[in-house]
């Protein structure tokens, strides 16, 4: 259990998946601009990253290795999350309309998001068993939650401040990422 | 307001007299070579931006560039090399607060971010503290900041937080023997250090100068975090309570970094939380974390989630 705890504070702070691995910053940018769309997003990423870590992982373990074709890895994964999101999309029109308009665009956008294939991939590659996959993908999904709830707080709060011109929208946004990620070193060195 | 803000940044510099003294006393005229160089470098700076905008120069006024300058610059190596100490400062004033618009703007604390900045791109110089009790020639300070090649050795000492993560397996008690640079409490000089950053906060809080609620939180997490994990003293130990209060840049920190107004909350829920945080962070990266204090990052951290707590407190109510 101590095992799963270590890998779950792992994921979340010491290998950020957005701020130390650089993975999954296009919905870290683009889904950030609205307290309420980051909110949304972060918990449809939590269950698509989740899912698609224990699928893939039979996937990969009852499909791919038996028959000798981990060469469509890369593919069977991509079409795997496409077909996760199409089902998260689905539920989440049927249960919460409201979050649906909101979120609308972004959710197809899940499937482009590089963090949910990578850490499928990464699953694969550091050979988790099952469990360990899951709470991997867990872990990952609340550390890119954590992030972008935290940092559509911070874009929210800067729509009042007095940015020099040139620096307004992206690039203000960007600085403040890199100073997020600055803070996010101190916890180098922390494996357990 | 801009008297106000004037006046409250007099008194803060005014606090920080007695652990710049301590810090002078202990570590030579270096560090009051840092002051300057770093004050005149963020004076300028932020003048030449404030120029570059077209704005008014009478917000330098405020002096929160010079205390931003201060408060770094007394965080910093006594022989670290000029362009380090300049760079590190113009970094502070232009990214961690001109582009966000200046004072009142900035989410995260501009001495942190300087701080952060010069200790991941130049982690030795970064450390390499002059040995206590060894003063080095003024003259000498001077060449060794300006060319750190000149082949002029300082003797370098590591700081107390160094040697008690770097210790091996010795117990507490044969760390304190075998090494001199220690004292009553934490490492000689850091513990007269830190005690001169405390007087000056208890002046700050006399003077209703700064609020107690972050600084105390801040302590207190540290405090409890240590005796935790303080089991008397054997080779595990993570040091005691005394030892992380005075060591490093605890005090400062309290008294003088998270109580700025506007890089934390704006609630007392809200600066509990923050202080806590703050405390328990540095603790967390002292005990397992790849650098000998915390400090910085661990008020970058929750500085990013300032915005996040008021936001869930407005929300609430």
């Amino acid at each position: 259990m101590s095992d799963a705890l270590v890998i779950l504070l792992g994921t979340i702070f010491v290998n950020n998946f957005v701020m130390v691995q650089f993975l999954g910053l296009c919905p870290f940018m683009g889904a950030s601009q609205k307290f309420d769309s980051a909110v949304g997003m972060a918990a449809a990423t939590t269950f698509v990253l989740t899912l698609a870590c224990a699928v893939s992982y039979l996937l990969e373990h009852y499909l791919l290795q038996p028959l000798g074709l981990e060469y469509l890895r890369i593919i069977t994964f991509i079409v795997l999350i496409a077909a996760l999101v199409q089902f998260a999309e689905m539920v989440i029109r049927a249960t919460q309309p409201l979050l649906y308009q909101v979120l609308g665009l972004f959710i197809p956008l899940i499937t482009t998001n590089c963090a949910v294939l990578g850490v499928a991939l990464l699953n694969v590659r550091h050979n988790h068993s099952l469990f360990e996959s899951i709470i991997y993908g867990f872990g990952a999904a609340l550390g890119f939650s954590m992030v972008l709830i935290t940092f559509a707080a911070m874009r929210e709060r800067q729509t009042a401040a007095d940015i020099p011109g040139p620096f307004r929208g992206a690039a203000i946004n960007m600085i403040s990422a890199g100073l997020l990620s600055l803070a996010f070193m101190g916890f180098t060195g922390m494996n357990g | 307001m801009k008297l106000d803000t004037q006046r409250i940044m007099l008194n803060v510099l005014l606090a920080l007299v007695p652990g710049v003294s301590a810090l002078a006393y202990f570590f030579g005229a270096g560090i009051i070579v840092n002051i300057v160089v770093a004050g005149v470098t963020a004076v300028t700076t932020e003048a030449l931006i404030l120029r570059a905008r077209n704005r008014s120069l009478n917000t330098l006024r405020d002096g929160s560039a010079l205390l931003t300058a201060v408060l770094l610059a007394l965080a910093l190596p006594p022989l670290l090399p000029l362009w380090m100490l300049v760079a590190g400062t113009a970094f502070a004033i232009i990214f961690g607060k001109q582009l966000y618009g200046g004072l009142g703007h900035n989410p995260f604390n501009p001495a942190m971010v300087g701080y952060a900045a010069l200790i991941i791109s130049f982690p030795l110089a970064m450390s390499s503290w002059p040995a206590l009790g060894e003063p080095i020639a003024f003259w000498d300070i001077l060449i060794t900041k300006a060319m750190p090649n000149s082949g002029i050795d300082a003797v370098s000492g590591a700081t107390a937080l160094d040697v008690l993560k770097f210790r091996g397996a010795l117990t507490i008690d044969e760390t304190w023997t075998a090494d001199q640079g220690f004292g009553h409490m934490a490492g000689v000089g850091w513990e007269w250090i830190n005690a001169g950053f405390l007087i000056g906060g208890i002046y700050l809080l006399a003077t209703r100068t700064i609020t107690a609620m972050a600084p105390f939180g801040m302590l207190i997490a540290l405090t409890v975090c240590a005796v935790l994990f303080y089991d008397s003293g054997s080779s595990q130990s993570l040091g005691s309570p005394l030892f992380h209060l005075f060591s490093g840049a605890t005090m400062v920190g309290a008294f003088f970094i998270v109580t700025d107004p506007v890089s934390s909350p704006d609630s007392a829920m809200g600066l509990w939380i923050f202080g806590l945080g703050v405390g328990m962070i540095t603790f967390l990266i002292r005990a397992i974390g790849a650098y000998p204090d915390g400090l910085a990052f661990a008020v970058l951290l929750m500085n990013a989630l300032v915005p996040l707590i008021d936001h869930l407190r407005l929300r609430r109510t």
